[in-house]
């Protein structure tokens, strides 16, 4: 009898080298994403050691964290952050790994990088030293974050000892309504499970509104899987992740393609397989989602009003609640639409790529950045993403709308290089984390989709989008 | 890697659940190409009322006074306590360094995120779940005890209170092995080359593009 297994348990087994004696398996990695960030220790530990990458060729990095968004002919002023990234050129020069440099078009954040280039293809193990290595799953890839200790085991190994995760299905059934967008998917799905729901799972993104997304739909979602507390999250290939892969500089050619396409097809959970955990979800009943506090799961649909402490019975949850409030400086029942913003952030792993920017564009609609609103950035993802949207004239909707059009990189998702937030300023961002100081020190995010975070900037204040004249829904294909 | 084998040490406790890594060492930190000398900014933007900036000496900065790793009852703990889902977020091992570096060198809580979990090991800090039942009586035995401290046996997979009392947490194995020797998990996967030259050349037949470049 043949066993029934859940696309997670086809990607393990196909990559598992053996087990080891203690019950955990020797995993083995097929590509390893490295930026100038989690990788320094681990370069000078494998020096240190003696010890040369296993398969160079499985290697390819590109800083994002640290490099700034503005002119780059004078290279990077800042000391440390020049100093981290050309220790990432001299360590991937000294051990012969291909890297897409500052100064280079395919530069870019690290996670739109891997499956634009096609990097990141479907079936692979994928790592990287970064935590929204998740966002690859979308490609039915098994992806997941690691530390830089382990940075370093694989460079020397070329695998992970790593136990198995459960299997946890999360299942969107019905259509999302028209200006409703992946984002707002991954946000009601944090809100339900809670940032610690898929701890100790690998979470497969399932149902009718899931297959109903775009390719880059599929990654915003994977992306915040760890935001559910869930290192990997994946989607099943179709035919939509085949066509994404087709032609990209590191995807297979000729014959080969042909052979991967028919082993590609395989990567779906069986009918009837088993899931540890299941939940369910009616993409129907989804409006956009805004955050309100400092963890991604105090969210609430755009129509909703901020939490009173009171009406919380739980003690440590009643805590937590004022805490937040607090920090966001917000009043317990306000509504969500009443809170105004000083800055907008449109791009980050999450929200920088092609049909984010495009849904951003399609808000604007001929008007103007709210003057209330002292910057409104975006930033994309990658070089080709910029260069594919100058082609398509949508840098000049952004700036003729009053927005900034930046370098690709991380930039204000984590406030590394100059872009942050002032002390106390309300931010309507397309990242993945509203945690205290994440955007700069008393900085206060608010996580939305890009349609929303370019409606907020309009109105100077949270607005429903699907209520907008010109909502359009680019997920949908 | 240290190992580590038992400790009986000072508590210190951060009453907060998600406690995320952002928080633990915040960003601008991460410049350094170092894994040492974290120590002074754990916690910063908790722990003092300035902003922290890489490189800077920390001694003169203003402090909050009423962050417990400031208030002198708690100066010189080895073990954290905190509620649920303690080190999610971002994947910085910088978090685990900040921690180790500070002194602390085991973090007991309900529950952790996974990276930061696996993180503790490969540096010599002991994470140890325990109920949040416990979790809950050992914050008030705290509160109610100055000087508190708990003692960890890692072979036995014990934590005694100061009423004697033993708790018992679950640990894997392989980690605790590791841990307890103090090994070079890398060396130990060499050991598995041979399996992974194998497992490489059967790839190589049945999916020849993962290995195209
Ligand atoms: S964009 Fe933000 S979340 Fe994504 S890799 Fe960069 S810093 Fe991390």
């Amino acid at each position: 009898m043949m066993l029934k297994s859940t696309l997670y348990d086809k990607l393990w087994n196909s990559h598992q080298v053996r087990e080891t004696d203690e019950g955990a398996s020797v995993l083995y990695i097929d590509r390893h994403l490295v930026h100038e960030v989690t990788s320094p220790q681990a370069f000078e530990g494998l020096r240190m050691a003696g010890r040369k990458p296993w398969r160079a060729d499985s290697v390819l990095a590109t800083p994002d964290h640290n490099v700034p968004t503005t002119d780059r002919s004078k290279g990077i002023e800042e000391t440390v952050a020049r100093i981290q990234v050309e220790t990432l050129d001299s360590n991937c020069n000294e051990f012969g790994l291909t890297e897409y440099k500052m100064d280079d078009p395919r530069q870019g954040i690290v996670h739109v990088v891997g499956p634009e280039s096609g990097a990141t293809l479907p079936g692979m193990t994928v790592v990287c030293g970064d935590s929204h290595t998740s966002t690859h799953g979308a490609l039915g890839a098994l992806s997941f974050g690691i530390g830089t200790s382990e940075v370093e085991h694989v460079l020397a190994t070329q695998c992970l000892i790593q136990k198995k995760s459960k299997n946890m299905l999360v299942e969107v059934n019905g259509r999302l309504r028209d200006g409703v967008s992946a984002k707002d998917m991954a946000l009601a799905i944090i809100g339900k499970i809670g940032t610690a729901g898929g701890t100790g799972y690998a979470i497969e993104f399932g149902g009718e509104a899931v297959r109903a997304l775009s390719i880059e739909g599929r990654m915003t979602l994977c992306n915040m899987t760890i935001e559910a507390g869930a290192r990997a999250g994946m989607v099943a290939v179709d035919e939509k992740t085949i066509e994404y892969v087709r032609g990209r500089t590191y995807a297979p050619k000729g014959e080969q393609w042909e052979q991967a396409k028919v082993a590609w097809l395989e990567l779906h959970s069986d009918d009837g397989a088993e899931f540890d955990r299941v939940v369910t979800i009616d993409g129907a009943t989804i409006e956009p989602q805004v955050t309100w506090g400092t963890s991604p799961e105090m969210v609430l649909p755009v129509s909703g009003a901020v939490p009173r402490p009171e009406d919380e019975a739980d003690g440590v949850k009643r805590g937590n609640i004022e805490r937040a409030l607090a920090y966001m400086g917000l009043e317990g029942g306000q509504a969500i639409t009443t809170i105004k913003l000083n800055k907008v952030f449109i791009g980050s792993c999450t929200n920088s790529r092609i049909e984010d920017l495009r849904d951003a564009a399609a808000v604007i609609n001929g008007r103007h950045v709210a003057a209330s609103v002292n910057q409104a950035l975006v930033v994309p993802g990658s070089g080709l993403v910029k260069r594919q949207a100058e082609a398509e004239g949508l840098d000049r909707i952004f700036i003729e709308a009053g927005f900034e059009w930046r370098e690709p990189g991380c930039s204000m998702c984590l406030a590394m290089n100059a872009d942050r937030l002032g002390d106390g300023e309300h931010c309507a961002s397309t990242s993945n984390r509203n945690f205290e100081g994440r955007q700069g020190q008393g900085g206060r995010t608010h996580l939305v989709s890009p349609a929303m975070a370019a409606a907020a900037a309009i109105a100077g204040h949270f607005v429903d989008v699907t209520q907008e004249p010109k909502a359009t829904k680019s997920e949908e294909v | 890697m240290d190992a580590f084998t038992t400790l009986n040490g000072l508590v210190v406790p951060i009453d907060r659940a998600n406690v995320d890594t952002d928080a633990i060492i915040p960003k601008q930190f991460l410049k350094s190409v170092k894994r040492s000398g974290f120590g002074p900014n754990l916690f910063d933007e908790w722990r003092y009322l300035d902003v922290g900036e890489p490189d800077q000496d920390n001694s003169g900065r203003p402090v909050n006074s009423e962050f417990a790793l400031n208030l002198p009852r708690f100066s010189g703990a080895q073990i954290l306590i905190a509620r649920d889902n303690f080190g999610c977020g971002s994947s910085r091992e910088h978090a685990v360094w900040a921690l180790h570096d500070y002194g602390i060198r085991v973090v007991i809580a309900p529950s952790f995120a996974d990276i930061f979990y696996n993180n503790c090991f490969k540096n010599g800090v002991l994470p140890i779940a325990l109920s949040a039942d416990e979790v809950e009586r050992i914050f008030k035995e705290i509160d109610a005890n100055e000087g508190y401290q708990l003692q960890v046996d890692l072979a036995a997979q014990h934590v005694t209170l100061p009423s004697g009392e033993v708790i018992l947490f679950e640990i894997d194995n392989f980690r605790k092995e590791c841990l307890l020797q103090g090994l070079d998990e890398i060396g130990l996967s060499l050991q598995h080359a041979d399996a992974v030259r194998d497992y490489e050349a059967k790839r190589k037949q049945e999916a020849p593009w993962l290995f195209a470049s």
